[in-house]
């Protein structure tokens, strides 16, 4: 799951505003597929956690009901050149992040 | 000599399988924190004992839903939760009539602004409920989103 994030952190006076967009199924276990007519199992991210400079600012659990890619938005009282990294983990195991450069 | 190197590369290889063994553990104890039982709960308020410990919130005019008032794809709902609280912990979306009406929970840390946007799935038209844990107590407000499936526009 290389490459599934797709972030943005934008300091507008001391404040930074961050924007990332994911890319997962985000499935519910509870549809079905319409050709075999099998359920297709659940496959959703639980938990999302953010970090600028090391430290935790924000950490997100979610349910099967947030929308498939994700996406993601809130800011913290930060300055320009921080480092921010965007984690997140699914139901299977499977995990992927990010970092990106406050500008 | 040969049955030395069949050793030490034995050894070796029992020494990566640990080390594999051990990184699987990380992400199960990050899973183990999940918060299964509130997520799982069927309505809104054993969510909200589940997640919070209580139900009991007081209605308040400081939490700002941005929802749109008609969302023609139930599938993508986006949903804006701010506030002029101070001494914010916690943001908790729901939507009050999926099976299941927690979507999601946001755990803020100091320096953390109050405000938080995401996208959510919702089966029918019904409340958008925003819960937000302040200074050891919960306030919520909530926003009728009319959900039209398979139409455009209603």
């Amino acid at each position: 799951m290389a490459n599934s994030i797709k972030i943005r952190a934008r300091a507008k006076g001391n404040a930074v505003t961050v924007k990332a967009l994911i890319k997962h199924p985000m499935e519910t276990g509870l549809r079905k597929d319409k050709k075999t007519g099998k359920v297709i199992p659940a496959l959703f991210i639980q938990e999302v956690t953010c970090k600028a400079n090391g430290k935790q600012v924000l950490l997100a659990e979610w349910g099967p009901a947030v929308s498939k890619n994700p996406y993601l938005s809130f800011a913290f009282n930060g300055a320009k050149g921080e480092t921010v990294n965007l984690s997140w983990v699914d139901n299977t195991g499977q995990s992927d992040s990010a970092e990106v450069k406050v500008k | 000599m040969q049955r030395r190197t069949f050793l030490k590369s034995t050894l070796a290889g029992s020494a990566v399988a640990v080390a594999v063994g051990a990184g699987l553990l990380t992400p199960r104890m990050v899973l183990a924190a999940w918060p299964k039982a509130a997520f799982e709960a069927k309505s809104v308020d054993d969510a909200l004992s589940s997640l919070f410990g209580s139900a009991d919130n007081t209605p308040s005019g400081d939490i700002k839903i941005k929802a749109p008032d008609i969302a023609e794809n139930g599938a993508v709902v986006p949903v804006t939760v701010s506030s002029s609280m101070k001494g914010v912990d916690n943001i908790a979306i729901i939507a009050s009539k999926n099976g299941t009406p927690l979507s999601a929970n946001f755990k803020l840390d100091a320096g953390t602004q109050a405000m938080v946007a995401t996208r959510i799935k919702m089966g029918k038209t019904s409340d958008v409920v925003a819960v937000i844990k302040a200074n050891g107590k919960l306030y919520s407000a909530r926003k009728n989103v009319k959900v039209t499936i398979g139409g455009c526009g209603g």
